[in-house]
């Protein structure tokens, strides 16, 4: 079963009088459980592509679907409710909320998704722990290290057990040592949970980790090939 | 605690210079609101109470016909009687009978019109403060007969003093021809001239037999301990009265002077305009407060709306940051207004010029602000009002926000 379909997107941006393609005519399909790199050059619909699966930006034709919902028809309030409950984000620069600890990082969007306190509590300090961050539930962002930031990024993404989490150049503020860290974590919760990744790097060490590898320039695919996972490799 | 709180409540200090300044800024303007208020309200008493003191008392009883022309023979019938009843029915000495009648009055040198009032000597000082604004010479004594107290400018206008004799025409209530003599034992200095000039006071007995009133008086006078009493004691005389005569009618403090409400709400708009001017001047500081965080944090708004938050829940929050800051000046503005306005109430304040003022009029040389629920909560509660109401342009800003622009937003 697919996970994400796009068929024929395209998507333009003005920049002055200058119109940017950022994406043009892409087609692909992603079934549920894989692992899958984005890669190219900056500028090459990366980041651009993420967002239409996420349902954070709307293409300017051609259809998009993940699981059995079409996200290009989708209302927004559909649409932030589909990425609450179905969808996780790993973002470059973390993204958490500086005034509040880990655990109420994490247990935040559970409060939004309306889970009784007792019960978010404790999952958050589950999911915590499953990262690797048990004992520091209570830190501040500002009191954890980038890797620990991401992978309590990381929780917050996967608290709420989606089916697909996008993550946009997760290690790109990482040391290699916090970044195969982070991208084992990815693995394991991609093979024990059989959680979708699709993951944008232009990180050639990243993309040692997929089993599918996708490049993009100039907004379009220009390769999609299953490969061997063979770890983080030396940059 | 939910984290939505707990979020709201550590944005608010994550400039804490900045929510200080905000929250400073609303108790400031609370704390000058109850002050203003109550005092306010504490000069309206004073005011009132100052101008009933002098002429016409909290209530009084007249012939229904008396206060629009004021003729003469628009009479209470046993007017001294009366009051002695009523004192009984309020259970209180302040009443007073008395008459009035217009006459020429006549020096050796010089003749002018002038009110003349019949008073009862022993009652008048306890509903009125004209007997202790005497400059010259005494007021009126129980057994006088032709003495006369007259205001300072009529006694300059004639050029008599004390111990001098002024003559009195004019007409009795019957039509007769009234004409009398009486000598001047005081002079009084009121302080305004219109007063001063046109007021004499004698003994109600000499008033009666010179205008051939017979028992009749004009008015029944009732000085109250305060405002507050007036309903009751119109009431209560009300019905004292209705077996009395159907000619008599019971006129409280706001029929008896008009304009004094007139004049109250006229203050009261022009200070209400200038209290509003106020209140939107904070509102503006809370509005100015709550778009800049919500325009540094546009990015991390971004991200909550890519995690699936929608619009609305942001909303949520900013006007949740807002509500805790806006409860904050308020009970600050409160305690702190309420403590100051509690001690002025016990110890009252002055400024300079006040004292001579206030011994000029025979007045309270210091002012008391109105301790009242009213003037305490007025003020603060809209404050409160307005500044939440600052925080829907914000709020509303979160609604255009699209995630992926907002994510890129520094």
């Amino acid at each position: 079963m697919s996970a994400i379909i796009c068929k024929e997107l395209c998507k333009t941006f003005r920049q002055g009088d200058e119109v940017i393609t950022g994406l043009d005519r892409v087609s692909l399909a992603i079934d549920a459980g894989e692992f899958v790199c984005l890669s190219g050059p900056s500028g090459s619909g990366k980041t651009t592509l993420l967002n239409a699966m996420g349902g954070l930006d709307t293409p300017d034709s051609g259809a998009i679907s993940v699981g059995e919902q079409r996200l290009d028809t989708m209302s927004k309030s559909a649409l932030a409710n589909l990425r609450l409950n179905h969808i996780g984000f790993v973002f470059q620069a973390y993204n958490l909320i500086p005034v509040l600890s880990a655990r109420e990082n994490v247990e935040f969007i559970m409060q939004v998704q309306g889970m009784p306190a007792a019960q978010r509590r404790a999952l958050a300090d589950d999911v915590l722990a499953e990262v690797g961050l048990a004992g520091m539930e209570g830190r501040l962002p500002s009191e954890l290290s980038g890797g620990q930031q991401q992978r309590v990024a990381v929780a917050r993404a996967i608290a709420s057990k989606p089916r697909l989490v996008l993550a946009d150049e997760p290690t790109a503020n990482l040391d290699t040592h916090s970044a195969a860290q982070l991208m084992e974590l990815f693995v394991a919760l991609n093979e024990e949970r059989g959680v979708t990744f699709v993951i944008s790097t232009h990180d050639v060490r990243v993309m040692g980790y997929a089993r599918r590898l996708i490049r993009m320039q100039d907004g379009r695919i220009v390769s999609d090939q299953a490969q061997q996972p063979q770890g983080m490799e030396p940059a | 605690m939910s984290v939505n709180w707990v979020l709201a409540w550590r944005n608010l200090w994550r400039h804490s210079r900045r929510t200080w300044l905000t929250v400073a800024a609303m108790v400031f303007c609370n704390v000058l609101l109850v002050f203003m208020i109550s005092l306010q309200l504490g000069s309206y008493q004073v005011m009132i109470n100052n101008s009933l003191a002098m002429v016409t008392g909290h209530l009084q009883v007249q012939h229904r016909d008396f206060l629009g022309d004021q003729r003469i023979r628009d009479s209470v019938p046993a007017a001294a009687q009366l009051a002695e009843q009523l004192r009984t029915t309020l259970k209180l000495e302040s009443v007073s009978a008395r008459g009035q009648a217009f006459a020429l009055a006549s020096s050796e040198e010089r003749s002018f019109g002038v009110l003349i009032a019949g008073v009862q000597p022993q009652t008048e000082a306890l509903v009125s403060s004209f007997p202790g604004l005497v400059s010259q010479g005494r007021y009126l004594q129980p057994g006088d007969s032709d003495a006369i107290v007259i205001g300072a400018v009529l006694a300059r206008n004639l050029k008599v003093d004390l111990g001098d004799e002024l003559t009195f025409l004019g007409s009795g209530r019957d039509g007769s021809f009234a004409a009398a003599i009486a000598t001047v034992v005081g002079i009084v200095d009121t302080g305004i001239n219109d007063l001063d000039r046109g007021v004499a006071q004698v003994p109600l007995g000499w008033f009666q037999e010179t205008f051939a009133m017979g028992d009749h008086g004009h008015a029944v006078v009732a000085r109250l301990p305060s405002l507050d009493a007036v309903p009751a004691a119109v009431a209560d005389v009300r019905g004292q009265i209705m077996g009395h005569s159907e000619e008599l009618r019971v006129l409280d403090w706001d029929a008896l002077q008009p304009g004094l409400r007139q004049a109250i709400q006229s203050d009261l708009v022009s200070n209400g305009f200038m209290y509003a001017v106020l209140v939107v001047l904070v509102a503006f500081s809370v509005l100015n407060t709550q778009l800049m965080s919500v325009l540094e944090r546009t990015r991390e708004f971004g991200v909550m709306l890519a995690l699936g938050m929608s619009p609305g829940r942001l909303a949520r929050l900013v006007a949740m940051e807002t509500l805790l800051m806006a409860l904050m000046g308020l009970a600050l503005g409160l305690l702190l207004g309420a403590l100051l306005i509690w001690y002025l109430a016990v110890f009252g304040f002055t400024y300079p010029g006040m004292e001579e003022m206030a011994a000029r009029f025979n007045m309270d040389d210091r002012m008391y602000p109105q301790v009242s629920l009213p003037a305490l909560v007025w003020g603060p509660l809209t404050v409160f009002c307005f500044t939440l109401l600052a925080a829907v342009y914000p709020a509303l800003r979160l609604f255009r926000l699209q995630p992926v622009s907002a994510m890129r937003a520094v």
